[in-house]
């Protein structure tokens, strides 16, 4: 494919998926090894009616009050979980599960009961997106990535991915120790003076953040599964936690790469006309991604309880 | 030091106020889990440069008292001082071996990774590892006989060598007061002796040991202190006068299985 | 409207949805229980959202065999055969791989959902399928639901409330307690089977009615908002199975009486205000109970301890503890008793030597074992019991001074 039929129409959903996947990947890690991968899960479902009450309050479609509506809404479902743990004692998964379906619930009926239906916010995009709507029209070819004029009209979305990868990459660097630590051993942890609490929140709040900017960009699947998938896929092959999120890194690359170069061309290959969903896709091929590791991976099995010698 | 609650408190009171403070000092500490106190108003002060093992039956509150001087669950009521202040100001002088079980060993890490988290008061948030560093934790798991396993993943240790990697990474903290939970608890012999054999080097050079500890039979040989506790303080003091008979029937009360009296009769002579 | 709603007023259909979904409300508070009790309660979310490449599949062969796609009976059929590949995948996550049973769940819910996102895009290329209408599948939607389909669900619902009930022992026993159900010779794995089959029928019977996406929180909202007023197993499951009816009957109640109130939604929020309402009132575990119960319980402790540093003569360091006693006119502002906190105070301290006697004895060792600290030594022991440990501690030789 020439660079001027690339750089417009693939390079930019391609990039926004790669930044959306790796953002996502990398708190996974530590969601993962806390038993907190759900969150995720639980995160994305709130996120349509965080969109909502934006909308309601704003009476407008734009983009930032819905991100700051749909990050309230995550840190409000993860306050509300916690507080039904605890007060009711309940197991987490079960409050996870009244809560978000719960939300969700609301953020559907508000829907139906406002007239949004004019405007362009409906669930299916909220829950896969559309990457492939993410176009650069006004580039003409590699050289457009040196074209002041053209860089200002790239597709928003994609600055706004880059600059969450960032924050979410200083955020993994600067609390590397603590975040390994406490999640290793959180009475350790915290017998040196960490607030393992605040830094138990900073992580789920980072890893909203990661969601409603990826979700506003490629919908809600792709954000579960790459906070899940290339974390445990990676789980697999290493014993070491940098190792392990280099390789979720990696496979989070492979699965937006390969997820959208198939969703394009994969139907054409096989003759059909149409392409079908990146997102679904690049869903798709992490689940194949994590399948191979769990079947041949190095470091696929428990190391289980050790004997007592 | 005898079973009289108001004897022994006026005992303490009476301890020159001028001289070193204590490691660890706690003052009417309550802490409940729900509507029952696991720990019920205890004082404990814990003589310095000594190892101290406390004692008391299974459900008794050891576990609950150690991590209530850490601050790692809340108390209902007390205070805890560590060397004479609030804990907070002291983190660096307090190292802590948690009991394994409380621990996913299925983490990605390895050995000298464990250790390593030993220095995290040293690096910080991002202060460069050096070599330097790696050689001081090397030193800490040649310290517990664990040096040819630094690479290993942490998973595939067994029991007690998964106790000497805690061990070394609480060496590794430098401390002067180190508070272990359990730490013999379902370790091999050679574990044991390689685990006491460090906690008595430690004392040699004046550091403070506190323990959770289980086995009777084995309290004179280690420790030089205990604190029996049930629920509230049962007694406190020097081996020699706190652990007896007493003391101990009143701690264990009818739950002291009679093949442990005949074990203990022969500890105590 | 509402109340014409509540009495089925709405005409046959509408009738037909509203006991349609009273009986999957029932069958999904029930079997969810089990669910719950086993700690397992978001392997729904896993199930629900891996019925989806099912459903599009379904509809793909159904259509490519010269039939009608949207046949409803077929599509279920397909959303279960899916629901159970993916069962099959956590299970082998869990089992084979170092993956705990969140990340696999996460991972099944997600790669299956996705998987069928890209099947109905499939279908929106087909020619037949441009009014395949399948995304309703994800949120339910009962407004022109045709007569038959709502047969079939409240058939469907009827069918899964007759099976729990005939299965309510032996599923209870496993829940409650796994090893002791295979101590008695149940057939636990097959059990296990079982829960899992009422937990997938359930779903995708509401499939249609509420959806994927919250067919969940029917799974799981009930039994968590039963499990506030029982202690017993049996019980939540029968509380939760109504919790879960009441919901059905009056969403579906509710989302008929108005436009634009769609049936999926509504029921989960009735569930919900269910689950707030608990969750606060409830007499044992609400929220509001705990607390007045853990205020009662920090004023005993304090006043307790504040007492035997009174009779002690020790500092009272604690601030809350002094205002305690001096609101119970036991001490005054600077820490000293007052006359009744003197006597008081020798009580405790007393109280607590008898204690000490009683836990020092094996004649006693039951009561002992009762010892919190809070405890009257009169609620234990009878007045002859106490004039014996009385002489105990009278005694000097018992405890050397």
């Amino acid at each position: 494919m020439s660079g001027a039929e690339f750089v417009p129409i693939s390079l930019p959903p391609l990039l926004i998926g790669i930044f959306a996947a790796v953002a996502c990947a990398l708190p996974g890690n530590f969601l993962l090894l806390r038993r907190q991968a759900l969150i995720g899960d639980a995160i994305s479902h709130v996120v349509l009616p965080g969109i909502v009450v934006a909308f309601l309050v704003t009476g407008v479609i734009s983009t930032w009050p819905m991100m700051v509506g749909a990050a309230a809404a995550a840190i409000v479902a993860v306050v509300l979980i916690e507080a039904i743990r605890r007060l009711g004692r309940i197991e987490p998964g079960a409050a996870m599960g009244v809560v978000f379906t719960s939300m969700f619930a609301a953020g559907v009926l508000l829907l139906e009961q406002s007239d949004t239906s004019s405007v362009h916010l409906d669930v299916e995009h909220a829950l896969y997106g559309n990457l492939e709507s993410l176009i650069w029209l006004d580039a003409t070819g590699w050289a457009s990535l040196w074209d002041l004029d053209a860089l200002a009209h790239l597709p928003p979305e994609l600055p706004r991915m880059a600059i969450t990868l960032v924050v979410v990459a200083l955020f993994t660097t600067l609390f590397w120790r603590p975040l390994k630590l406490s999640t290793f051993d959180e009475g350790f942890a915290r017998t040196l003076g960490l607030r393992t609490d605040l830094l138990g929140l900073a992580l789920v709040i980072v890893a909203a953040v990661a969601a409603v900017a990826a979700f506003d960009a490629v919908g809600s699947i792709i954000v579960i599964a790459m906070f899940i998938c290339p974390p445990a896929a990676a789980r697999m092959m290493t014993n070491r936690l940098e190792h392990q999120v280099g390789w979720s890194v990696l496979f989070a690359v492979l699965s937006a790469v390969g997820g959208y170069v198939l969703a394009g061309y994969g139907p054409l290959w096989l003759g059909a006309q149409d392409a079908v969903s990146a997102a679904g896709m690049i869903a798709t091929i992490s689940g194949l991604i994590l399948a191979l590791t769990a079947l041949f991976g190095p470091c696929r099995a428990r190391s289980g309880a050790p004997q007592d010698a | 030091m005898t079973l009289e609650l108001a004897a022994a408190k006026g005992q303490r009171m009476t301890q020159p106020a001028q001289s070193a403070h204590s490691p660890l000092s706690i003052r009417g500490l309550t802490v409940s889990y729900g509507q029952k106190p696991a720990v019920f108003s205890v004082d404990m002060t814990v003589p310095p440069g000594a190892m101290t093992a406390i004692i008391g039956p299974n459900g008794a509150g050891k576990s609950t008292l150690l991590k209530a001087a850490l601050g790692i669950v809340k108390p209902l009521s007390g205070r805890v001082e560590v060397f004479g202040t609030p804990l907070a100001a002291q983190r660096s002088r307090v190292a802590y071996v948690p009991q394994r079980a409380s621990i996913d060993w299925d983490f990605p890490a390895r050995v000298i990774d464990v250790v390593l988290m030993g220095l995290y008061r040293q690096l910080g948030l991002l202060g460069r590892l050096r070599a330097s560093h790696k050689a001081q934790a090397m030193d800490c798991l040649e310290r517990v006989g664990m040096a040819d396993f630094s690479e290993r993943q942490i998973g595939q240790l067994s029991g007690g060598q998964q106790q000497r990697v805690f061990l070394a990474r609480a060496l590794a903290q430098d401390a002067d007061l180190y508070l272990l939970d359990e730490p013999f608890a379902g370790v091999d012999a050679a574990t044991e002796k390689a685990i006491i054999a460090v906690l008595k080097s430690l004392r040699e050079d004046g550091k403070t040991v506190v323990a959770v500890h289980h086995d009777l039979a084995t309290v004179r040989d280690y420790f030089d202190h205990v604190f029996l506790i049930n629920t509230t303080r049962i007694a406190e003091g020097p081996v020699d006068e706190a652990f007896t008979a007493e003391t101990l029937q009143a701690a264990y009360g009818g739950r002291l299985a009679t093949a442990q009296v005949d074990q203990l009769a022969r500890a105590l002579g | 409207m509402i109340a014409d709603a509540l009495l089925l007023q709405l005409g046959y259909n509408a009738t037909l949805v509203a006991i349609g979904a009273t009986l999957l409300g029932l069958a999904a508070g029930a079997a969810g229980t089990f669910l719950f009790l086993r700690k397992r309660a978001l392997v729904s979310d896993a199930i629900s959202h891996a019925t989806l490449p099912g459903v599009g599949l379904a509809f793909i062969v159904m259509v490519a065999m010269g039939g009608d796609g949207r046949n409803l009976l077929g599509l279920l059929a397909g959303s279960a055969l899916s629901a159970w590949i993916g069962l099959l995948c956590l299970g082998w996550l869990v089992r084979r791989t170092r993956l705990a049973e969140d990340a696999a769940i996460g991972a099944v819910l997600s790669v299956f959902f996705g998987f069928g996102i890209v099947i109905l895009t499939v279908i929106q290329t087909m020619s037949s399928g441009r009014q395949a209408g399948l995304e309703s599948f994800l949120l339910g939607s009962t407004a022109g639901m045709l007569r038959a389909d709502a047969a079939i669900i409240a058939i469907g619902g009827a069918i899964i409330v007759a099976l729990i009930v005939l299965l309510r022992r032996p599923m209870t026993l496993v829940a409650f307690d796994a090893d002791f159900a295979v101590a008695q010779g149940l057939p636990v794995a097959r059990l296990d089977l079982a829960m899992m089959g009422l937990v997938m029928a359930v779903t995708v019977v509401g499939l249609k009615i509420v959806g994927l996406i919250l067919i969940v929180a029917l799974l799981i909202i009930p039994p968590v908002t039963a499990r506030f007023w029982s202690e017993r197993s049996d019980r939540v499951v029968l509380l939760s199975g109504l919790v879960g009816g009441l919901s059905g009957f009056v969403g579906a109640a509710v989302s008929a009486s108005a436009p634009n109130l769609p049936t999926g939604p509504i029921i989960v929020l009735v569930s919900f205000a269910f689950f707030v309402a608990s969750l606060l009132l409830a007499p044992g575990r609400g929220v509001l109970a705990e607390v007045l119960r853990h205020l009662r319980f920090r004023k005993r402790v304090h006043l307790r301890q504040g007492l035997l540093a009174l009779a002690q003569g020790q500092p009272i360091y604690e601030p809350l503890t002094l205002r305690l006693l001096r609101r119970a006119g036991l001490a005054r502002a600077d820490g000293v008793a007052t006359e009744t906190g003197r006597a008081r105070a020798a009580k405790a301290l007393r109280d607590e030597r008898r204690w000490q006697v009683v836990r020092g004895d094996q004649a006693y060792e039951a009561v002992a074992a009762l010892y919190d600290g809070l405890r009257d030594i009169e609620t234990v022991l009878t007045g002859d019991q106490i004039a014996e440990v009385d002489r105990v501690i009278g005694r000097p030789q018992g405890v050397p001074a």
